[in-house]
């Protein structure tokens, strides 16, 4: 198969970037959409077309749409035109032969580009770091099994745990909100037990961080969950929309205790 | 000479640990608070040591590759973790789990080390589901379990199939923890590219800002490496891609001795390659095995007419499968562990049977569960790897049965390290695949997540005090010491070397070549000449690499080729070591399959007389052969048999 190329080109956070067009041939339908770009680079790399020779530079690791690394914004699409999918997983047959295909990075004002299609994703770690986590201590925990957890709760909860972090709920939404990313881990928490004894510290410490660092506000288009790859469900931003409430009756409640006392 | 001393403590095997933790020496909290550690590695190790580290009050720095520590390789992890738990009261206890792991890794692993191991595996799950790890439950809410190859009793823990993701989110939170106390500093997107050793004790390390280029120095009381394994020598392997060998090479290199490195894993259910443009290859989690036959045409006429698409396997009657596992061995069946199920499916394959376009794959084939139990429950159990085989092969495994072929998976051998997990430097600790300790030649299904989390949660925390306790009064590190200088100055060397050849290969090309080298003559079946060939073939490839390969861009901004070159450069000498090891191991155990070594029915011939020992290579310097100093196997508790999954 053959296809015409246009991709994000930027040296650095600070420069200004632009398309740049690149024809390729004979690609597999069986090859990966990765693949064919790392056919390009070293197509870059050995034929020496350009000067200096500069790779496009994305990110990338397992291959197997589970780690987030991967991030391409391609016609429009995070993680391009299959429902369910990273950009890792797509192959080339789902493209036609002769197709123009648009690469870009994510775009989005809390991931600044860093070079060509790779971006600064650090955001979402400073988000998780405020309370994206249950606070056991290792060792001195209860035995696994005296904490019972329903099957249909467990499966939620392992719904909402399926998120990778890849950041393409940010990159479809037009106010690049990071709605759903935070509603999946307090969602996963908020369906188990252990969860409980933070919940209120986690939801709001985790939406304010959201707010400092740049996200947009969720206006509920729901583009994030039309292309997220692992198919979270907004139902999990309604849920953290209630944690968030509750948080805030109980909150105000005990400053009003907190008064009379 | 370094003398190897693997610090078993004393006692029965169930004291042992018990032993070490009573008469260890700790450090105070007010001393915890002096002392600064580095971990490099954010899996399942790293993560978990960090975390736990932090804690305890030290001070740590973390260092990993990718933009998050939650992207660390073990995020890949599929199938499960092994527990002793015994919760379906199937038979299963901490012996058992002690046993099948010394007997899966074919008698070449440390009794104390693996019955710790087991022994630490039930807090293991107790930990995470305080975490808030989904694992499954059954309708009363109870966690579930399911089987993987090399044991009869169902022990492994899953969260469908994504259980390495569970459990590194469930330690990338406690570390997320840390980081906001202010207990743990991480740096992402630094790669370490040497070890800085002072007075003969490992003090720091030398990394790159792979953003900025920037060289730095990061200096310590102590250094864990926690960088996972080298199964990318090989190019294609179920490997993420930036799993590479630099950190533990270079520890090497600066007099960490290096265990067993012949001893890499196959996996057998991988999916088949399919293109010489192909960069990685997935794997099929083992516990498709638990629902799975593997299978392969009796009749060489239907192998013909499946190859030219002539018949489908759903054509094939029954009585005209060959069930080769099954058959082969009874007790076991298709759960047999990975190292034997590999070879049988090589033998079909060498044989002539092999199905799909190159003959190089067997099936995998669910429709006698799918008619037991129905696709509901299959889908519940796997849907995402079905998911992930049909868009990668284009086909649908509920309805034609997958097609898989073997592909290196895990790295057995690693970092020497004694029983508290310290590498023959004083100082410098290794954790997870990094090391050799556990998994001896072969590593059982779900046992990685285990080893990782009990190295990481669970044994560091104790030993590096034992270490420690001996460092206080030793002020904090500088970074302007010579030490430091020399190994900065002979990095940036390297580098600007690797930039400095401007051949006409580029760095892909060159590790492809390394990569078929290394499968075709230290893979599955290595015999002497094939493993001298290889030797000679690792040598001039070399040479080639140091002469032709092209970097381009320079030492400053993200410049991927390099980062490859470099990783590269140290796998052309890692493939030597290898393949050297394979050579001088004149036996068969565990995935090391000699053909010189094998019974008339085509098992493994181990040699416990001359081979019951731990090779361990200590670096002499660049083009000198490594001296090779052995640790002896004592099996003090249970009794050396050859492995037998027949009966
Ligand atoms: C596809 C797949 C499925 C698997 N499924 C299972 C399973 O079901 N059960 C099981 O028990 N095991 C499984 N394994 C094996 C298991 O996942 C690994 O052995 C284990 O996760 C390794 O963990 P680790 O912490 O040692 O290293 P890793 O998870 O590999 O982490 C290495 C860390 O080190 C960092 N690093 C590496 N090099 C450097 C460097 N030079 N400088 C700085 N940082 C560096 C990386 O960034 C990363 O953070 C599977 C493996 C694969 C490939
Ligand atoms: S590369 Fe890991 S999810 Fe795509």
């Amino acid at each position: 198969m053959n296809f015409t190329l246009k991709i994000w080109r930027q040296e650095n956070s600070k420069a200004k970037g632009r398309f740049k067009t690149y024809k390729i041939e004979n690609i597999s339908p069986d090859c990966s959409f990765l693949e064919m770009l790392d056919i390009l680079n070293e197509k870059l790399i050995h034929d020496k077309i350009e000067l200096p020779v500069d790779p496009v530079a994305f990110d990338h690791d397992c291959r197997e749409g589970i780690c987030g690394m991967c991030s391409l914004y391609i016609n429009g699409h995070p993680h391009g035109p299959e429902q369910g999918t990273t950009v890792c997983q797509v192959h080339m047959r789902k493209f036609q032969d002769g197709d123009t295909i648009v690469i870009e990075p994510w775009r989005a004002k809390a991931f600044p580009i860093i070079k060509d299609l790779m971006v600064d994703r650090s955001a979402f770690d400073k988000i998780i770091q405020e309370g994206g986590y249950i606070s056991a201590s290792t060792g001195g925990v209860p035995d696994a099994n005296s904490i019972l957890v329903s099957k249909e709760y467990a499966d939620m909860a392992m719904d909402a745990a399926a998120c990778i972090g890849c950041g393409a709920c940010v990159a479809a939404c037009k106010n690049a909100s990071a709605m759903l990313f935070v509603a999946a881990k307090v969602s996963q928490f908020a369906l188990l037990p252990q969860g409980h004894p933070e919940a209120k510290r986690r939801v709001q410490a985790m939406v304010s961080k959201m707010d400092e660092l740049g996200f947009g506000s969720c206006t509920n288009t729901y583009a994030c969950e039309a292309e997220c790859p692992k198919n979270i469900s907004v139902e999990h931003i309604a849920r953290m929309n209630r944690e968030f409430l509750k948080s805030k009756l109980t909150h105000a409640e005990k400053k009003r205790i907190g008064g009379f006392g | 000479m370094t003398q190897l001393n693997a610090k078993i403590p004393q006692g029965s095997l169930q004291e042992k640990w018990t032993n070490y933790k009573a008469n260890q020496k700790l450090v105070n909290p007010a001393n915890k608070r002096k002392f600064e550690i580095i971990v490099v590695g954010t899996g399942l190790a790293g993560a978990s040591a960090a975390s736990a580290l932090g804690e305890l009050g030290f001070n740590v720095k973390v260092f990993c590759i990718q933009d998050s520590p939650r992207r660390a390789h073990s995020i890949s992890a599929q199938g499960g973790i092994n527990a002793a738990k015994n919760y379906p009261n199937d038979g299963d206890s901490i012996w058992r789990l002690f046993y099948d792991t010394i007997k899966g890794g074919d008698f070449r692993s440390r009794e104390a080390n693996v019955y710790r191991l087991a022994e630490v595996s039930n807090n293991i799950i107790d930990q995470c589901v305080a975490q808030g790890v989904p694992f499954a439950r059954d309708y009363a809410g109870y966690l579930d379990n399911r089987s993987f190859g090399g044991a009869q009793v169902s022990r492994t823990f899953y969260a469908r199939g994504q259980t390495g993701q569970q459990l590194l989110l469930g330690a990338y939170g406690a570390l997320s923890k840390e980081i906001k106390r202010g207990s743990v500093k991480m740096y992402t997107r630094h790669e370490m590219l040497d070890l800085v050793i002072v007075d003969g004790i490992a003090r720091g390390i030398i990394t790159r800002d792979t953003i900025t280029g920037k060289i730095e120095r990061f200096a310590a009381h102590a250094v864990i490496i926690a960088t996972g394994g080298y199964g990318n020598v090989y190019f294609l392997s179920t490997n993420a891609l930036n799993c590479n060998a630099s950190a533990i090479w270079n520890c090497y290199k600066k007099g960490a001795f290096f265990a067993n490195p012949a001893f890499v894993q196959i996996h057998p259910t991988c999916i088949p390659v399919h293109g010489d443009y192909q960069s990685k290859l997935t794997l099929m989690s083992e516990s498709l095995r638990n629902d799975g036959r593997i299978w392969v045409p009796k009749k060489k006429e239907d192998v013909e007419a499946i190859r030219s698409k002539k018949l489908r396997a759903v054509d094939i009657p029954e009585n005209d499968r060959d069930y080769f596992l099954e058959r082969r061995y009874p007790a076991f069946g298709n759960l047999v562990p990975r190292d034997v199920a590999s070879r049988a499916a090589k033998e079909r394959c060498d044989a002539g049977y092999g199905i799909g376009p190159t003959g190089l794959a067997v099936y995998l084939d669910f429709s006698e569960s799918i008619r037991r139990l129905g696709r509901d429950v299959i889908e519940s159990r796997y849907g995402n790897l079905f998911q992930m085989y049909e868009k990668i092969v284009d086909e649908n495994p509920y309805e034609n049965p997958m097609m898989i072929f073997p592909a290196v998976h895990y790295t057995m051998g690693g970092l020497w390290v004694d029983y508290e997990l310290q590498s023959t430097v004083p100082g410098l600790f290794v954790a997870g695949e990094a090391n050799f300790s556990d998994h001896g030649a072969n590593r059982l299904g779900a046992s990685a997540l285990m080893q990782g989390l009990a190295d990481g949660y669970f044994i560091l925390p104790y030993t590096l005090q034992n270490y420690l306790a001996d460092q206080i009064g030793v002020q904090k590190f500088e970074t302007d010491l010579p030490e430091f200088e020399l190994a900065e100055k002979e990095t940036i060397e390297k580098l600007q070397r690797l930039l400095a050849i401007q051949g006409k290969y580029s760095v892909a090309t060159l590790h492809k070549k390394l990569g078929k080298i290394m499968w075709e003559n230290v893979g599955m079946a290595r015999d002497e000449a094939r493993l001298k060939q290889a030797i000679e073939a690792i040598r001039s490839l070399k040479q080639e690499f140091w002469k032709e390969v092209y970097v381009p861009g320079s030492l400053t901004g993200v410049n991927d080729e390099l980062l490859k070159a470099n990783r590269l450069a140290d796998y052309l000498e890692l493939a030597e070591l290898i393949a050297h090891d394979a050579l001088l191991r004149n036996e068969s155990c565990g995935c090391h399959f000699r053909v010189e070594y094998q019974s008339e029915d085509g098992e493994a011939l181990r040699n416990d007389e001359e081979y019951k020992y731990v090779s361990c290579w200590e670096y002499q310097g660049e083009g000198v052969e490594p001296q090779l100093h052995k640790e002896p196997l004592e099996y003090e508790f249970v009794e050396l048999k050859s492995r037998n999954y027949k009966v």
